[in-house]
């Protein structure tokens, strides 16, 4: 899933490098308000949802039943073990091909949204498409591109590289405007130009860290085509998942399914967070 | 830096490029995906979408349907995203090193956490629909297990990074773990948790849509069944006003973070 769009502080520092000692009256003010709107909010929800053919004491039941088959009574019937093989590859290649393409084209807008490289006009104007890209969700994307480019994995992946690279921009190019502003003036007064500034400067003082964000995107977008396979067609293990449990109703291949999912989520996680504290131990 | 250093580095970064390339081209060949056709689509999607994704006078009678199931969705994404912080929160400090009880016991929430997070919310969904049906309570909790994980693992962090000191402090003078917890580790998380949390909402409407596809529920449902009827113009009212909602509630909470953090 999504993570870190701020990094935490453990003590917390106003824009200009002070301890922030702001009079706890107001921070505490909009936090209690912020708690108690949610907590209104959520009650007020349950009026709102619409509960047609939901029935608690049947469906809790159902559910354990079905989850005692899934996970403890696993076992393949529509395909065999190298199919599975095959199309959790291919779930993780249309995971890889948006990532890759997605960093490639977000370096490169990132360098014209960071402020310190590039100039206002250019760095707003891409701020605004890429905050409106984000907005849209990954699957009406994929969606639109599967009736406007035709079915396949194509659609998939142009679908989800436009969300890759909205995300990729924002992280991008804060990691850029981080870069010690000394360093940049160092390299301009040498009579460096624009160029030689972000691959002698800019690049290898945020490597690691574009790296390492380019990964955590790589974990989400495995979860991504995932979901793609499920809800758009995309092909893959998400396709199987939905057709094992919405068209042959085969629990125990979703057991299967799920293991599989679950496992490469898992090492993923687990490399993106050891990539994670290895680039802060750097730093 | 001298020169050894650079030159292993430009040794590593050729490395890293080729082995990209070697995965890009690897992928590419598994998924059948046609670099060409890749690029001739782009420009004619583009015109596509500029000439049928257009907000007609037809579409605008449909915008106070379309609002209703917008505030379901919003609501149910609310909703599963305050009651699974309540959750995490318990899970996060039985789970955090600095606060939890036993090994065991932080042990098994680490782990509930962990398989709540990696099976993706599709698996959920789809799970779930099968026993709940086709209302808003299965999309709500296909929200909440997702969440539940995402957000302890979140909570875990911060409560790590920002109690250490303070409950070393409060424990030498005495305090109970109840009172270690209550008047240290929760006052000192809260902001960061609270920004977790609205995060947390933001990207619970985007799943929502994603969600309410497969179980056939609240504005996701809705996008589906005029996308297959070919309504485009609907199509794309749904999304626009799915677009300015996420952009709402993530300037109000860009606000509320720079308040509190």
């Amino acid at each position: 899933m999504q993570q870190i769009t701020q990094q935490p502080s453990v003590t917390r520092h106003t824009r200009s490098g002070k301890i922030n000692i702001r009079s706890g009256n107001r921070v505490s003010l909009v936090l209690r308000a912020t708690l108690w709107t949610l907590g209104a909010l959520t009650v007020l929800a349950f009026f709102f949802f619409d509960y047609t053919g939901f029935r608690p004491l049947q469906a809790i039941p159902e559910t354990l039943y079905n989850l005692k088959a899934m996970f403890l009574e696993p076992k393949l019937s529509h395909f065999g073990w190298g199919e599975a093989a095959m199309q959790v590859a291919i779930t993780l290649g249309l995971g890889a091909l948006a990532t890759v393409f997605g960093a490639a084209f977000a370096f490169f807008l990132a360098l014209g949204a960071a402020e310190n490289l590039s100039v206002p006009w250019l760095s707003k104007s891409i701020r605004i498409v890429v905050a409106f890209v984000r907005a849209v969700p990954t699957v009406l994307w994929v969606l639109i591109f599967a009736i406007a480019a035709g079915l396949g994995s194509e659609a998939a992946v142009l679908g989800m590289l436009f969300h890759s690279v909205a995300y990729l921009v924002k992280a991008f190019s804060e990691a850029f405007e981080e870069v010690d502003p000394k360093i940049l003036e160092a390299l301009r007064s040498t009579g460096a130009g624009w160029w030689q500034t972000v691959v002698h400067g800019v690049l290898p003082s945020t490597f690691t860290y574009l790296l390492s964000w380019t990964f955590l995107r790589f974990e989400i977008n495995f979860s991504v085509a995932v979901a793609m396979g499920a809800a758009a067609g995309a092909g893959g293990i998400g396709f199987e998942l939905f057709m094992a449990s919405g068209f042959y109703f085969d629990l125990r291949e979703v057991g299967v399914i799920t293991y599989m999912i679950l496992a490469i989520a898992i090492v993923l996680e687990v490399l993106s967070t050891r990539l994670k504290s290895r680039v802060y131990s750097a730093s | 830096m001298n020169e050894t250093v650079l030159k292993k580095r430009k040794f590593h970064m050729t490395l890293l490029f080729l082995g990209a390339i070697l995965l890009t081209w690897l992928s590419a060949w598994v998924t059948d995906y046609g670099f060409a056709s890749s690029l001739e689509a782009v420009p004619g999607a583009m015109m596509w979408m500029a000439s049928n994704l257009l907000v007609d006078g037809e579409a605008l009678v449909k915008l106070p349907d379309i609002m209703g199931k917008l505030l379901e969705t919003v609501f149910m994404s609310i909703a599963a995203t305050t009651i699974a912080a309540a959750l995490s929160l318990f899970l996060a400090i039985m789970g955090s090193k600095t606060t939890m009880v036993n090994r065991p016991i932080g042990a098994v929430s680490r782990f509930v956490a962990s398989l709540s997070r990696n099976i993706p919310v599709v698996a959920w969904s789809l799970i779930l629909l099968l026993s709940f049906g086709q209302n808003s309570v299965t999309g709500f909790l296909a929200l909440f297990v997702g969440t539940v994980g995402f957000l302890t693992r979140a909570f875990i962090e911060t409560i790590d990074e920002a109690a250490l000191g303070s409950v070393e402090a409060l424990r030498s003078t005495g305090a109970t773990y109840w009172q270690i917890v209550t008047k240290a580790v929760v006052p000192q998380g809260l902001p960061q948790m609270v920004s977790w949390v609205l995060f947390m909402i933001e990207t619970n409407i985007r799943s929502a849509t994603l969600v309410g596809i497969l179980t056939g529920t609240g504005i996701g449902y809705m996008f589906d069944m005029y996308y297959k009827t070919m309504n485009y113009g609907v199509v794309a009212l749904i999304t626009i006003t799915i677009v300015l909602t996420v952009i709402v509630i993530e300037l109000l909470s860009t606000r509320i973070r720079k308040v509190i953090l």
